[in-house]
């Protein structure tokens, strides 16, 4: 790959192969920034690839600044290149929230730390949620804690639609309490502290946490009782 | 020492097995046989659980004759108390009641889906693997983490293998020995891709919406002869598979995990086996990957589960030794891995001391 026609880097240093992108750190235009390229993947037929990787990388971009629109934090968009499938934006410099919850889990829980992620992660998917935006893949790999401020950066709108049903919210929030559940039952009840901030944040909360309640129980082959 | 030896019985859907093996996974004897319903048509609970009743006795008889072993050779009689069908499952669950009676033996119950999970270590060595388990009911991915096979993306509404059979029958392909298998077989011919929705929710993929839409647009299309029969499983399955291999590589993203196991019955389509190693390739990983003897609900695997937790010290009460339909990957505590891993624990400190 060579972007070196716009002036735009000089080198790329891979940093994560992601499921569908290759995350490079670069410069732009003198600034630190990450390269994000949807890669070709030799699994998908070529027809079905192309649809998909063009789709996600124009829904990526328009989510991304979307969500900024909507006052949460995403890292500034500098560059969107449709031919070499390749975004470019900020570098934001700080650890992942799931990084932090894994720390927490290994060397006890700062509960002052962790209320104040818990309640960034529920008012920024309530600002999203309320502005008609559904992140798709909340993951606590795809949130970071910015290393100066501790604010949280939203990342990844890869999967990202716009949607002011109450369902897709629902979906959106059940998806980020399932990876909670899978990846840091140590550390507590963390989604009950988002979902405690989301509803103070989100004007729509009752009808989609009634929602959240009938997503839980679709879940398959889920034990019932009467 | 003698070797420990389970007896196993799997009806949770239209095949019944029955199965004997050793604790080091060692198969003795594993048939199985399986209701098979004219083309078109699916397998009803009332009908197969008819047909498990009549074929399980002759199961139990050949098993261990091949295994050549007599019944006081047995440790402890293992069955599948779900997810399933209920009227199948309860064929073996009445059966092994009756025989740890007769036999005097401990009865084990064991989860469908962690002995398929179960079986595919054993059988191809995968340690830590990333499993996509996907069947005709079941559509998962899951990974170890933390005492508890853990799912970290499923079908939200039918299973990969469901839509592909029901779609057999709306091209009334034959139902031996499988329809996923002639679906595979015609896949191979066709040429043009047809656009299909495609539909993953972060982890979570659902099929629903896939099936309305292929059945209605196969009916439209072959009638306009717009394209083959050939050409609609081709696409359905290139569609259908994509995005499962989608979600497995992100749950491998996601618990930083390098190799894949796929078990199930849709496990054995060459395709997604395919699919599915080329993406392991691209990550530096492996796929293991077995094919239909172990790949198909088989008696062996329930057994060998069974005797995982039995030897860890796990039984089933007479009283408890229910079915359910409803019954949770990540509900199983699952011991022997705890063991496995703090026996690794221990290995280490003796080396260091």
């Amino acid at each position: 790959m060579d972007i070196k026609a716009d002036g735009t880097n000089d080198s790329l240093i891979l940093l994560k192969q992601g499921a569908e992108a290759r995350v490079f750190e670069s410069t732009f235009v003198g600034r630190r920034s990450i390269v994000k390229e949807r890669f070709k993947k030799k699994y998908r037929h070529p027809s079905l690839d192309s649809k998909l990787t063009l789709r996600r990388l124009n829904a990526e971009a328009r989510c991304m600044t979307k969500a900024r629109r909507l006052g949460v934090y995403t890292p500034t968009l500098f560059f969107v290149d449709p031919v070499l499938h390749t975004l470019t934006f900020e570098y934001v410099e700080g650890p992942s929230v799931k990084d932090i919850l894994l720390e927490f889990g290994l060397h006890g829980i700062q509960e002052e730390r962790l209320d104040d992620i818990a309640m960034q992660i529920g008012d920024a998917i309530a600002k999203l949620h309320d502005g008609g935006l559904i992140h798709g893949d909340l993951t606590t790999s795809n949130m970071l804690v910015r290393s100066v401020t501790n604010q949280l950066v939203l990342i990844d709108f890869g999967l990202s639609f716009t949607s002011t049903l109450p369902e897709d919210k629902a979906v959106d929030l059940y998806v980020l309490e399932r990876a909670l559940l899978s990846m840091h039952s140590s550390c507590g009840n963390v989604m009950e502290r988002i979902l405690a901030a989301y509803r103070k944040s989100s004007k729509q909360w009752s009808s989609t946490l009634n929602k959240l309640a009938q997503v839980r129980q679709r879940g398959r082959k889920r034990t019932m009782v009467g | 020492m003698k070797k420990m030896i389970a007896l196993g019985f799997e009806g949770s859907a239209n095949k019944i097995g029955v199965g004997v093996v050793t604790l080091d996974g060692t198969i003795l004897s594993n048939p199985r046989h399986t209701y098979i319903t004219p083309p078109g048509q699916g397998f009803l609970p009332r009908e197969t659980a008819q047909h498990h009743l009549q074929h399980v006795l002759p199961l139990i008889k050949s098993a261990l004759k091949a295994a050549q072993i007599t019944p006081d050779e047995i440790d402890c009689l293992c069955y599948t108390k779900g997810p399933g069908m209920g009227a199948p499952l309860q064929v073996s669950a009445v059966v092994v009641r009756v025989l740890s009676q007769l036999w005097k033996k401990h009865i084990v119950a064991v989860n469908h889906c962690v002995a398929h999970i179960e079986m595919g270590r054993i059988v191809t060595g995968a340690d830590d693997p990333v499993v996509l388990y996907v069947s005709g009911g079941n559509t998962q991915v899951i990974a170890y983490s933390e005492g508890r096979y853990r799912i970290f993306g499923e079908t939200i509404d039918i299973a990969v293998g469901n839509c592909l059979d029901r779609f057999a029958r709306v091209l009334t392909l034959s139902n031996d020995p499988s329809p996923g298998y002639n679906i595979e077989q015609l896949a191979k011919k066709g040429e043009q891709f047809i656009d299909i929705p495609y539909v993953v929710k972060g982890m979570d993929v659902s099929f629903s919406g896939i099936l309305s839409y292929i059945e209605a647009t196969a009916v439209e299309k072959l009638k306009n002869n717009e394209c083959t029969p050939a050409d609609l499983c081709y696409s359905l399955q290139e569609t259908l598979f994509a995005m499962l291999v989608e979600i497995t590589e992100r749950a491998m993203a996601h618990c930083d995990k390098k190799d894949v196991l796929i078990v199930g019955g849709v496990g054995c389509n060459e395709r997604l086996q395919e699919m599915m190693r080329i993406m392991c390739s691209e990550r530096g990983g492996k796929l293991f990957a077995t094919d239909d003897r172990y790949c198909v609900d088989n008696g062996a695997m329930i057994a060998y589960t069974g005797l995982l937790a039995y030897a860890h010290g796990t039984s089933t009460p007479l009283e408890e030794s229910t079915f359910t339909q409803r019954f949770r990957t990540d509900e199983v505590e699952a011991i022997w891995r705890i063991k496995e891993e703090s026996s690794e624990v221990d290995g280490l400190m003796d080396e260091s001391a």
